[in-house]
């Protein structure tokens, strides 16, 4: 028995080896035909995913020119020249449209219990510095950012090719430079009002009342109110996302491939859109919407009346830190 | 007019890379910037294949749409060229390019870009033709001179063809018939919306 089956073994094997001899003898002899096989522009292209490039290998030092064919060039143009272009104007167009209606049948919120002439310190001048200094960048940031939007169509036909060549030229060194104090200011700002800008009791309540606006009693606010907390968090987080996307694009070689610069560059787009219509609410509210507002900013003081109309408890609390230290009674008498 | 266009025929480019160089030498192209290169695709495998690019010169082109100070025209020959006077190095053609094509200088601050650079179809700029402003800013101007760009001229294997889109792809149609194989006019899909049918 044993003896047969290892004769069996042997000849399985014999069969084994002779048929591999005979299926690489033929295998060994086929050339690669590199026609047949050859890569096409066809297939390469078909099998290409969503922001993915046709590369290779080249020769020059410049490595980022290895992309051969990137389609997802034309998905940026087409989202560039349609969703952007159309968000950036909208969002501010839509946001004016709402201000110009409210300030027509609302018009701007008045001190109701008159001016009371007594002063009281709202913002130092840390505080009104951190403010002008973000907001003054923002405001050439968002024009000239808003010029590379729409110059081409609305500023162009109007001064002609080589001014607005000038202008756009100009924005964008501005743009670049500005950038910096803008990041600046809003770190400041972050500091100088984050613990005011936690969520408080009355917030809920403030929020539920929409702040008055629409009508009904001003309901009472801490130092900043629910809308301005809001505001905050968003100008804070948006100047955040705006910083870091705005230095990966002044520095493209930290952003990775240029699938990373098209992604940066939405992005940057998108957020700026946002922040920009937002913002111009913001500058409404805070000088012909409300009466009494702008104080706060441009002189550091507002009327007592004001305060104890949109800011009961900031009054209240002061008013309890005041009898603590008498000393810091910051109320003087208006002229 | 003729309607100019590039065609590679990657079944004959031997990744010489004079083209490239031609390119560079032609138009004293500054340092860094390379208006023409050559990518191997499937390095070293079976069937690979290497395709000189540049500018494809654009039916509708991208960055013509995107650019915001509208620097960028088309000529009667259907080129795509820029006016560095208006340009402001801002990069969105870049990010538009399907080709890779726009380059700046890193001229200010930042390392940012200065003005931006791209194949002319060996055809000059908007200054007038052949003169020492446009020779400094875009190269020479072949096409003013009758001629077509340097770089498919001298092609030694006649890979890279430059001219009237319907000549060079009936050229490239006739090889393929011929030697029965084509890998494609490379770039055509994406920058003229069709492609040489055989």
């Amino acid at each position: 028995m044993n003896s047969l089956r290892s004769a069996l073994r042997a000849l399985v094997a014999i069969v084994a080896v002779s048929a591999g001899l005979a299926l690489a003898a033929p295998v060994a002899a086929q050339a690669v035909n590199p026609t047949a096989e050859a890569v096409s522009e066809e297939a390469l292209l078909n099998a290409l995913q969503g922001g993915q490039a046709i590369g290779g290998r080249i020769s020059i030092p410049d490595q980022s020119a290895a992309n051969l064919i990137k389609p997802s060039g034309q998905d940026w143009r087409a989202r560039h020249q349609g969703t952007m272009f159309w968000l950036t104007i909208l969002a501010s167009l839509a946001v004016l449209t709402v201000l110009v209606v409210y300030y027509l049948v609302r018009g701007p919120i008045r001190v109701e219990s008159g001016w009371s002439g007594v002063k009281i310190l709202r913002f130092n001048s840390v505080e009104r510095f951190a403010h002008w200094l973000t907001a003054s960048s923002f405001i050439v940031l968002a024009l000239s950012g808003l010029n590379l939007v729409i110059g081409r169509y609305v500023l162009l036909p109007l001064i002609g090719a080589d001014s607005f060549a000038w202008v756009t030229q100009m924005g964008k060194l501005a743009h670049n430079y500005l950038a910096w104090p803008f990041m600046l200011g809003v770190a400041l700002m972050f500091l100088v009002w984050v613990r005011h800008n936690l969520p408080q009791k009355g917030d809920g309540a403030w929020l539920a009342a929409a702040g008055g606006m629409l009508g009904g009693d001003h309901p009472p606010a801490h130092r900043f109110n629910a809308g301005q907390k809001i505001l905050f968090w968003v100008v804070i987080t948006g100047g955040a996302a705006l910083s870091v996307t705005g230095v990966l694009l002044l520095f493209p070689g930290l952003g990775g491939d240029y699938a990373n610069w098209q992604l940066t560059q939405v992005l940057h787009g998108v957020i700026a859109a946002v922040l920009v219509a937002i913002i111009l609410a913001h500058i409404y509210i805070g000088s012909i919407g409300m009466e009494g507002a702008f104080d706060a900013m441009g002189v550091g003081e507002v009327d007592l009346s004001w305060a104890r109309e949109h800011h009961a408890y900031w009054v209240q609390e002061m008013a309890e830190e005041d009898s603590v230290a008498p000393s810091g009674a910051r109320a003087t008498p208006a002229e | 007019m003729a309607r100019m266009k590039f065609l590679c025929d990657a079944d004959r480019c031997i990744e010489c890379n004079a083209c490239v160089t031609a390119c560079k030498n032609e138009h004293e192209v500054p340092w860094g910037i390379n208006r023409r290169r050559v990518v191997t695709i499937r390095d070293g495998l079976p069937g690979e294949r290497s395709i000189s690019m540049a500018c494809m010169h654009c039916t509708d082109a991208p960055c013509a749409a995107v650019c915001p100070v509208d620097c960028f025209y088309t000529t009667a020959d259907a080129v795509v060229l820029h006016s560095k006077d208006l340009c402001i190095g801002c990069g969105y053609c870049f990010y538009a390019c399907p080709f890779g094509a726009p380059q700046y200088p890193k001229t200010n601050n930042f390392g940012s870009r200065g003005k931006m650079d791209k194949c002319t179809y060996c055809s000059g700029g908007p200054e007038a033709d052949s003169g020492e402003t446009e020779f400094v800013k875009y190269g020479t101007n072949r096409l003013a001179e009758g001629k077509l760009p340097l770089c498919a001229e001298m092609c030694s294997t006649k890979s890279l063809l430059a001219g009237d889109g319907d000549i060079i792809a009936e050229i490239y149609r006739e090889r393929v018939v011929t030697r029965g194989y084509g890998s494609g006019a490379w770039g055509w899909r994406t920058a003229y919306k069709e492609t040489v049918n055989v």
